[in-house]
């Protein structure tokens, strides 16, 4: 960990960031589950397109999530009074880069095959771990590995 | 198709949660809900960055243990494939979503809501190389790995 981050010194974070945080994550887990996507068996069902069996069901996890987050962000964006700013942040951080380039697609493209392979994605993956499913912790483990691979390896480069 | 495990009303319901708390993350800490972004950038965060990253993950494996007791057929308690296969395939899908700068979430979700054209070509790439993967694996292994 170094402490010479190139990333803007955030403001120290408050109490209530946190909590917000700490709710945002148990949202997002209650949603994983109650969508299906922390069944493997689901997943491998909607991206094996051809074994006759195909479940789309997760098509519609993307629907509904892009349908509410898709609305919400549009009144947001208008920055009606309340959201000129976060409620208790400084600044909203949008992503800078807006070119697609060879990083993007090559990193999406590993991305998949693992979850292709595993039939889990990060989220997902982090909720069953402590579920008393060895195979899935160990998945986490390789996710925390891979996080702090691309860390010391690539992610040292602009 | 598989009519008997077609859930499509669940599965709007749950994705629905997830974007109002990807809504949640947004309007409160102006942060986006990835979690490869959340959760990867523990690694080598800033000091002050680090408690509502934690937080959130807090609040994931809080869920797990919640589900584990409660509903334990909606989380995985054992695993279609080995515990090589599962490692290996964690450090590609942590490598390639921090290289890809998002998964699932971070693009297939919080990207394609704000209409990032980045987000919509990584969301392609993904969903073709799992659908590739997962297919094939089951063709050539018949889903035992």
């Amino acid at each position: 960990m170094s402490t010479t981050s190139t990333e803007p010194t955030e403001p120290a974070v408050t109490r209530a960031a946190t909590l917000v945080a700490l709710v945002a994550g148990l949202v997002f887990g209650f949603g994983l589950v109650l969508s299906g996507m922390t069944q493997q068996t689901k997943v491998l069902g909607f991206l094996d397109v051809v074994s006759g069996a195909w479940d789309p069901s997760l098509a519609f996890v993307m629907v509904g999530a892009i349908g509410v987050h898709g609305l919400l962000r549009r009144v947001i964006a208008a920055r009606p009074r309340w959201s000129r700013r976060p409620l208790f942040a400084s600044t909203y951080q949008q992503p800078a880069r807006a070119n697609v380039d060879k990083r993007l697609v090559v990193g999406a493209a590993i991305f998949g095959v693992g979850w292709g392979l595993a039939g889990v994605c990060p989220g997902p993956a982090l909720v069953s771990s402590v579920a008393l499913a060895p195979s899935l912790a160990l998945f986490a483990v390789g996710l925390a590995v891979g996080f702090v691979v691309y860390r010391a390896t690539l992610g040292r480069s602009p | 198709m598989a009519w008997s495990s077609f859930t499509p009303f669940s599965a709007a319901a749950g994705g629905a949660l997830i974007g109002l708390a990807a809504t949640i993350l947004w309007l409160g800490l102006g942060r986006i809900a990835g979690i490869s972004g959340v959760i990867g950038g523990l690694v080598g965060a800033a000091r002050g960055d680090v408690s509502w990253r934690l937080a959130f993950l807090v609040g994931l494996l809080a869920v797990g243990v919640g589900a584990a007791l409660l509903a334990p057929d909606t989380v995985a308690s054992s695993s279609l494939r080995g515990p090589a296969i599962m490692l290996v395939a964690g450090v590609v899908v942590g490598f390639g979503a921090r290289l890809g700068n998002g998964c699932t979430a971070g693009h297939g979700v919080c990207g394609l809501s704000r209409g990032s054209l980045r987000s919509l070509v990584a969301t392609l790439t993904f969903m073709a190389t799992g659908i590739a993967t997962a297919s094939l694996v089951r063709a050539v292994f018949g889903g035992a790995l």
